[in-house]
Order: structure tokens, then sequence, then C-alpha cells
């Protein structure tokens, strides 16, 4: 293999989790929810994808578990700040400290067990290409997944009346009402995508990046997710540069490091964030484009009045 | 099987003679840094604890608080412990030495022993292992079997341990190869099995064929094992991870240290000592030689041999710093304060210490 | 089948005071089935959890130790929160609060006087401060979300701290392991009791009195409030939204970092890579569970440090993982969290769907 050619498969491989997990807080965060919970989710997704593939043999088995897994805690979650109209910014974390420990619990029988692994997809012919090859046809189905739920999630947001709906609702949720849209229901749906990605993110994590369980294994990616939906400013193609930016970031930072140049660790660990704030402030400054993508209504509870 | 024993133990509670409980067996208490589901080093601590339990059976009673943060948490969970009638405590993390102590001034009666730290008390002992024997033995492994004659070291945090690590591996490397490379990255955490896993690619997409990590998890092996390369276990045998690339382990043993010393309480022989042993000690074991020639594998045995004999001195001088600095003179063994707090490259590591 | 939320005209005395025991009740309910199911005498786990910690004097010590932090942090978020101002950084202020605490013990070992300790204090406060006016000034002169840029800063000072001491504030007669010198006597919040209780409790106590006053009793107060519920309203009673932001984030951040030099002056005395069990977030969570009242964050503080505690001395005594204790933990902040709902709501259930509930 060529030096750039796995140098772009790693960062492929970093990003995707991101990206997944990244992509469905992007929709619920458009329809006026913020779920800080997205570790949460991502770790009880990892241990009950792992442990769905184990128990079947099959790692995409495990991975439908991971979403079903992902689903479950968004549903809580739902249920809390949409029915109960609960804070959602505590709720999302006791919801990372509850998904922490269940995960942990669940997983104490799966501790040094190898995974099994998402096969690559080969597609004869396309997989064995020079440079694009490898790149383009020869990642696993999650890989394609998070391109195309970017791409569906870009489609339906902006293109469709769905799309219109889900923002109303995330810009002003007591017009939407009056228009008769059901507020309510359109951010369960929205929740519960959220979970489906995030539980796929952690499960991607789990089955396809190391494919191992081993406690804490997220390591605060469902953070640098959170951060990613504000960075791209929630729009998807954003969000999809935002990722591969962060993962290139991360991969990149080894190779210098393996190169010799002897800056402190520590500050290129604190770089991605540190590019995160910088960012935030240039699309900041810029407070036309703020205002029109910054979903109105985020964080706040929606109560029907009759 | 411990659910069935707690089971019981709390079948028996509920009936309500607690005041039986124990009263003639000795409580050992261990705090670990991380869960015990790290496969890594607090999962080698509890394996320790359960040796413990093996071996002394009714006698004792094991407890213990995994996840303790290192930070305030600390020295309330080591009190805990005292308080709660342990007579034998384990910490197991550097950053618990300054709690231990405190708490060990609190409770004079009850025997400390804190695990990679430096400051002991009457009734607190100190213990680590010479993990660099291991290192010195897969070091001469790696250049014996790499073709580019480069390996990839990735790296925790640039403290004393995980430098006197890269150094004995360099240092076992040159024996056999005196040019031999090594490109050395940090991943800036114990623990993080994706980002190991980059660190893993990076290295390899560097050009190095041989892979040694000074963190937990078994995920660069993992890659090793993906892209057809080779490298060595950390802290457990991780050859279920990579049955074709795992070439051997550096394992930490921590049973036979821990049952002799539960043993010297219950035998009231226990004293405050400094316990810094390694293969020799069975400290450190060496996972089976797999995947290389007979040759490679017999000359690794031979070593490990030489090692635990006292023959051979990992750093025995002349040995280099970086800078071309004689650091050890010729025929000089490095005292263990030098290698406590080692913060230099041996000479032939391009690489630079971060500080 | 269908539940629905009628608002109440205004807050349910009754339920403010029965929500809370509402949830306790649950927590005990599920709290007891899952450690039946895990093989547990219920009774005695519920007891080991919530009682005996409250049974020695060293426990009730370190109960106070564990919460101070909590609470001083959790007043200044209250604040932040009433106002509309989102601050989820203040493990980062705590953070850095500490590191500049630190600049004197650490720099100036020497320096033993009298003055030492206010110092310290005042440099804590002033560091968390600083660090809270970073995503105020960039909220207020660029609007950037600081929701955002307070959550990664939180990465920047940890990440800072742990430079600090591996590298230039290593302790020099440390082996160069990663860890900062101990502070002398002079540096060291003294105890109150014969456990670890130290002065930094005080701090909390006294922060859950002024901003009880405050509140309630100041135009200030009367302003955060105006500020969070009507903007506009607040807008043309004079009340500037920018001087809010910075008021908040100063005064959060400054709590924040007195919390954080007294918890690493009073009870780690020295610095190290992680000086903090997750305070900073932990403080959201107390916050919110106080209801964003001074009062009911002392409650809440003491609540969750108590399910800390409780959850060590499980692991002990019953064998029980930590991550049973995280999952009863998170059970609790959800029933607590889901009965608040009926002190500003009536639940009903009705039959028939809403008309607006239209089948999209």
């Amino acid at each position: 293999m060529g030096g750039y050619e796995s140098i772009l498969l790693t960062v492929i491989t970093a990003a995707t989790p991101l990206l997944l997990a990244a992509i469905g807080e992007l929709v619920v965060e458009r329809s006026g929810v913020l779920n800080l919970g997205v570790e949460g989710m991502m770790i009880v997704g990892a241990v009950l994808g792992f442990a769905g593939a184990q128990a079947t043999g099959s790692a995409y088995i495990g991975a439908l578990c991971a979403l079903g897994a992902g689903m479950g805690l968004a549903l809580l979650f739902g249920f809390l700040t949409l029915h109960l109209v609960a804070n959602q910014v505590a709720t999302g974390l006791a919801l990372t400290l509850l998904g922490l420990g269940l995960a942990g619990m669940i997983g104490e029988a799966f501790v040094g067990q190898p995974g099994i692994r998402l096969e690559r997809l080969h597609i004869p012919g396309l997989s064995t290409l020079p440079f694009i090859g490898p790149v383009l046809f020869g990642q696993d189905l999650l890989v394609y997944l998070s391109l195309a739920l970017v791409a569906g999630v870009s489609f339906v947001l902006f293109r469709t009346r769905a799309g219109l709906i889900i923002r109303a609702v995330g810009d002003n949720h007591g017009s939407a009402h009056a228009l008769g849209v059901s507020v309510i229901r359109v951010r369960y749906l929205a929740v519960l995508f959220g979970g489906a990605c995030a539980g796929l993110a952690g499960g991607y994590l789990s089955l396809a990046y190391t494919p191992q369980w081993v406690e804490g294994m997220t390591a605060g990616r469902g953070w640098i997710a959170l951060a990613l939906v504000v960075f791209s400013t929630w729009r998807p193609l954003r969000l999809l540069a935002g990722a591969y930016l962060f993962g290139a970031v991360g991969i990149l930072q080894f190779h210098a490091q393996a190169h010799g140049v002897a800056i402190p660790s520590q500050f290129l660990t604190a770089l991605p964030y540190l590019a995160t704030i910088i960012v935030l402030v240039m699309i900041s400054r810029n407070r036309v484009l703020t205002r029109i993508n910054t979903p109105a209504c985020l964080g706040q509870p929606f109560v029907p009045d009759r | 099987m411990r659910k069935l024993l707690s089971m019981a133990a709390a079948a028996v509670l509920s009936f309500g003679v607690v005041g039986a409980e124990a009263a003639d067996k000795l409580k050992v208490g261990f705090i670990y840094v991380g869960p015990i589901g790290d496969y890594g080093w607090s999962y080698q601590h509890n394996q320790g604890r359960l040796a413990i339990e093996a071996a002394f059976g009714d006698k004792v009673e094991t407890v213990y608080i995994e996840s303790v943060s290192e930070g305030p948490d600390a020295e309330r969970a080591i009190e805990r412990l005292a308080r709660d009638g342990a007579g034998l405590i384990y910490s197991t993390s550097f950053g618990f030495m300054n709690p231990t102590l405190k708490v060990a001034k609190k409770f004079p009666d009850v025997k400390f022993e804190h695990s990679t730290g430096y400051k002991r008390a009457a009734n607190v002992s100190t213990y680590s292992a010479r993990f660099y024997e291991g290192r010195y033995v897969i070091g001469q492994i790696a250049a014996r079997m790499s073709k580019t004659g480069t390996a990839g070291y990735i790296g925790s945090f640039p403290i004393p341990e995980v430098i006197r690590g890269i150094n004995a591996f360099m240092l076992g490397a040159q024996s056999v190869d005196p040019d031999f490379k090594v490109k050395i990255v940090w991943a800036n955490s114990w623990y993080d099995p994706g980002k190991e896993a980059d660190a893993a690619k990076a290295l390899l997409d560097q050009g190095v064929d041989v892979l040694a990590q000074h963190t937990d998890s078994p995920a660069p092996l993992q890659v090793a094992e993906e892209r057809g390369a080779i490298g060595f276990g950390q802290a457990s045998d991780m050859i279920k991870f990579a049955p074709k690339g795992q070439l051997t382990a550096i394992v930490d043993d921590w049973s036979v240290y821990y049952v002799n010393r539960t043993k010297a309480v219950l035998d009231g022989t226990w004293e405050s000592t400094d316990t810094w042993g390694g293969l020799d000690a069975e400290m450190v074991l060496m996972a089976p030689f797999t995947n290389m020639p007979e040759d490679v594998a017999n000359a690794a045995k031979e070593t490990v041999e030489k090692i635990r004999s006292g023959k051979l001195h990992p750093f025995t001088g002349p040995i280099y710093k970086q800078d071309g600095e004689l650091a050890v003179a010729d025929g000089i063994l490095l005292d263990d304060q030098a290698m406590l707090g080692m913060n230099w490259y041996v000479k032939g590591i391009d690489d630079q210490l971060p500080q | 089948m269908r539940l629905e939320l009628e608002k109440r005209a205004e807050h349910s005395r009754t339920m403010a005071v029965l929500s809370p025991l509402l949830a306790l009740l649950l927590t005990l309910v599920s709290g007891a089935i899952m450690f039946a199911l895990l093989g547990q005498d219920p009774v005695r786990a519920l007891y080991t959890f919530f009682i005996e910690p409250l049974t020695a004097s060293w426990s009730l010590q370190e109960l106070v130790v564990k919460a101070a932090p909590l609470i001083l942090i959790a007043v200044g978020l209250a604040v932040c929160y009433l106002s509309n101002t989102w601050n989820i950084g203040a493990e980062g202020q705590f953070t850095f609060g500490a590191i500049a605490g630190s600049l004197l013990p650490i720099m100036v070992p020497g320096f033993e006087t009298p003055l030492t300790l206010p110092l310290m204090l005042l440099m804590g406060i002033a560091g968390g401060m600083l660090w809270g006016a970073i995503p105020a000034f960039l909220k207020i002169r660029f609007g950037a979300n600081e929701i955002l840029t307070s959550l990664m800063l939180v990465y920047v000072a940890q990440l800072f701290l742990d430079w600090l001491v591996r590298g230039p504030w290593r302790d020099p007669e440390g082996f160069n392991f990663p860890e900062s010198r101990l502070f002398s006597d002079a540096a060291i919040l003294q105890p109150l009791a014969d456990g670890r209780m130290h002065v930094g409790a005080l701090f909390a106590l006294l922060a859950v009195i002024a901003m009880s006053v405050i509140l309630m009793k100041t135009l200030k107060g009367f302003e955060v409030r105006v500020l969070g519920q009507a903007p506009r309203a607040g807008q043309f009673a004079g009340f500037s939204r920018n001087k809010m932001v910075l008021f908040a984030f100063l005064l959060s951040g400054g709590l924040a970092g007195l919390a954080g030099i007294s918890e690493v002056s009073g009870s780690i005395n020295q610095l190290t890579p992680v000086i903090s069990p997750g305070y900073g977030f932990t403080a959201i969570i107390v916050a919110f569970l106080g209801r964003l009242n001074p009062i009911g964050i002392f409650i809440a503080g003491f609540l969750l440090a108590l399910s800390y505690l409780g959850g060590e001395a499980a692991q002990v005594s019953l064998g029980l993982s930590d991550k049973t204790t995280r999952v009863f933990q998170g059970m609790l902040l959800f029933y607590v969290l889901a009965c608040d709902t009926l002190i500003l709501y009536r639940i009903r259930l009705t039959r028939t769907f809403a008309p607006s509930g239209k089948e999209a």
C-alpha cells in the first residue's frame, strides 16, 4: 500500500464514528433538542454491538444491536425531556452516567475477548484498483452508511417537506404547533434517529475500529461529536468536512511525532479543541450566517398549550 | 463465582450473624485506578487479588474499590478500606502515593503496599516490577525479526517508567543490530483503544514493521495482525487478539508478590520493604515466544535466563546518552535511584524527549 | 391512552415537597429490585448506600468534603442557567483556578506567611474568573456559542495542567514523576475537625447563604431572573444582556476557581495530573437537581455526595461493582428529574388523541 493511501484509510476509520454520532445529533439539534448523552448512547451501543456479534457470530447483527441499544437510551431521554419536559442538559448528563454504568455492567463478561470484525467489502474489479480501489471501494458497510446518511440528511433537511417540518419545529415550536405539526412527535423521531446513529457509532468502535470490548472505550468521542455539530453550524456537508478534519488532525499528530517533531503531546491533543474554538469564532462573526442555521429553540422545552 | 460468594455472604448477614463476620480472617483491600475490565493494569492487579483468594481460601477476605480517580477521592477510598477492617491494603497506582501515606499515618496497625512509588513508612511498603528486563528481551527479538531495521514504539506518557522501557528496548535491539532505529509516538493516554490503534497505523505507515507498546489495550496488536505486521503484548498475554502477530508479551504478574506479602501479614513477619522484582522474582513473565523462527526464540530464552540468573543486566555500561555523553561507565551497573528518575534517551534514539 | 401535561397556574407547593419524596421512593423501589436481581439483600444494600455513610463521624466529614466543591460550583452555575447563560465548562474553571492558586506554593515555596493562603485563594478565584471570561468575551464580542467554547476550554485547561505537572512544575525531588512538590503547611487549608473536613466547606456554606440573599432580595437577582425568563422585557427595563453574560461567567468561574484551589490546598496538598473526579460536570447535575435554588443545591450536593460514598461502601461491604453505583445514580437522577415535572404540570392520561396530534 502506498503511503498517502493508507494514511487516508486511517483517517476514514478515525472520522467515521465521529461522523455517525454527529450526524444523528445534528438532526436532534435541528429539531430543537439538545441531547448531551451521546457518549452514553455510544458506549452502550459499543457493548451491545459487541455482545450481539459474539452471540450470533455476525458483525452485522451486532451493528443492529448497537443501533437498537442507542435507540433504547434515546427513548428514555425522549420520554423524560419531551413527555415530562425535564431539563435537557441535566437529563443528557444523567444519560451519560447511566450509559457508562450500564455498559460496564453488561460488558464484564466480554473483557479480554477478541471481537468479530466487520468485514471490508470487496467489489471485484474495483477494490483492487490502485489508490482509489481500497479508499473508495474497499471500506466496510458502516463507512458507506455514514456517507449515505450525510447525503440523506442533507437532502431530507433542505429539500423535503419532512425536513422543513423538522427545521420549523427547531426554529419556532410555537408556530409549528399552531400550524398543526405535532412538535413532540417530530422531536421523538429525531431523538430516536440520533440514538440510532450514536449506537451505530459505538458499534463501529467495537466492531470495526478496534474489534474488542474494554470499559470506557468511547474515550470522549461522544463529546467530540457534540462539538462537531456546532462546529458545522448544523450543516451536514460541513459536518462531513469537520469530522474528516478532526480525524485527520488526530492521525497527523502521530505522523508528526513519528517524524521526530518534539512538540509536547498535550499541545497536540489540545489542538482540535482550540481549532474548534477558533473556527467557531470565525463562523460566529458572520452573524447572519449563524442566525440562519442555529435552531432558535435549541434546548427549550415545549408543552402544547390548550 | 464471586457473585455466588457474595450472595452467600449477604444471605448469612441478613440472618443477623453480623458479629460473627471474619473475626480471625485477614481482610485484604485493593484500590484500583481503572476498572478491572480494562484488560490491562487494573485487570492484572485484580488477577493478583484472585490469586490471594485462591491461595488462602477461608483465611482471608478480599475487597476492592475500582475506578478510583487519582486526586481528592483517593484518600477517602483508602481510608474506607482501613475503617472497614482491612489489615492489608494494596494501592495500585503511582498517584495514590501521598494519599496512602496520609491514611497510613492514621492507621499505624494497618499494613499498606503502594505500587510504583518511592515514599515509604513503617507501615508502608513499596513494590514495582522491573518491566524493563522484559523490554530488553523484546528489543532483541524486534531487531532480529525486523526487515526494515525500524521498530515503532507507542508510549503513554513520557514518565521515567516508560522512558526506562524505551531505553531498555533500544539497548536490547542495539545488542543485535547497532544501527537499529525506533520511532516513538505518545498516545497521551494509558488506555484508549481507538487512539492506540491510530498510533499503530501511523507507525506502520511510516515504514516500521515491528510494534512495541507501553499502553494497555490490545488494539495496536490487532492492527499489527490485520496489516500482517508483528508486535508484543502488554500487561497480559494477548495472543487471542493476534494469533499470528504476537511474538511474545510482557506479562505483569503480581500474584507471587501478593501471596507472599499476604502470607507475611498472616504470619506476623511483615516489614516495610522496597521490592523491585523482575524476571527472577516472577513479577515479570514472558508469554510464549510465538510466530518466530526457532533460533530467535532460543536466543530470547537464553537472554531471559541470563537476566534471571543475574549474568546480564540491561543497563550495564558503557551507556551513552543521546548527545554522546557517557551516562554509565564501562562495566558499571546503573543504580536503582538513577533508573527510578530516568529522563534521558540512550544514544541511537533519534527522537526528542517531549518535556 | 396518551399522556398529557397541563401547565399549572402556579408552582404547586405540595408537589415541590412531594416530588423529591416520590422520586426517592421510586429510586428505593427500583434499586431494591435491581439489587435483588443481582443477588443482594435489597434492604442491606439500600442501607449501605443511604444510611451507612451517615453513621460515622469520619464519613460524615467525608460527605462534607465531597459535597462542598459540588455545591460551591453549582450555586455559581445556577446564576448562569437562571440568566439563560450556558456555562458547562466549570470543570475547566475549577482546573485553572487550581493552577493559578498553586502558583505561589509551587513557584515560591519559601513564602510562608499568614498572607500565603488568602493570596492563594484570591489567585484561585481570579484564575477561575479569567478562564470563565474567555467564553463570555467570545460570546459578547463574536457571538460564539458559549456551550461549546466553555466545554472545549475544559480540555485545554486539563491538558495545560497535565503539561505543567509533567514538565516545568514537576517536583524537583520527585524522581521526575508527574506531581508538583507538596505544599508547605502555610499553604494548606486547615482541617475543621479530626477528619478531612477543611475550611473549604465554609466557603460552600457562605456561597449558599450569599447567593440566596442575592437572588431573593437584591435587584441583581431580579435582573438575573428577568433576563433569563423574558430577555426582551429585561432589555426594555434597561438590563444589558451582554453585561449579564459577563457577570454570570465571572461569578461562576470565580466560584469554580475557589473550589479548585480549596480542593488542591485543603485535600490534595499538591498538583497532580488529575485533581478533579469530574466536579465541574457533576455540579451541573447538582444545579438542576437543586432546581437552580441555592438551598435546593445545598441539599442536592449532599444527596449526590452521599450516593458516591454509598457506592464505595457498597463496593467494599457488598462487593457490588462501581458500575452498579453509576446505574443507580443515573436512576436516581432520572426519577428526580421526572418527578419535578409534577411541580409545574399536572399529568393526565387521556383516551382520545388530541386534535393537534395529526398522523403525519
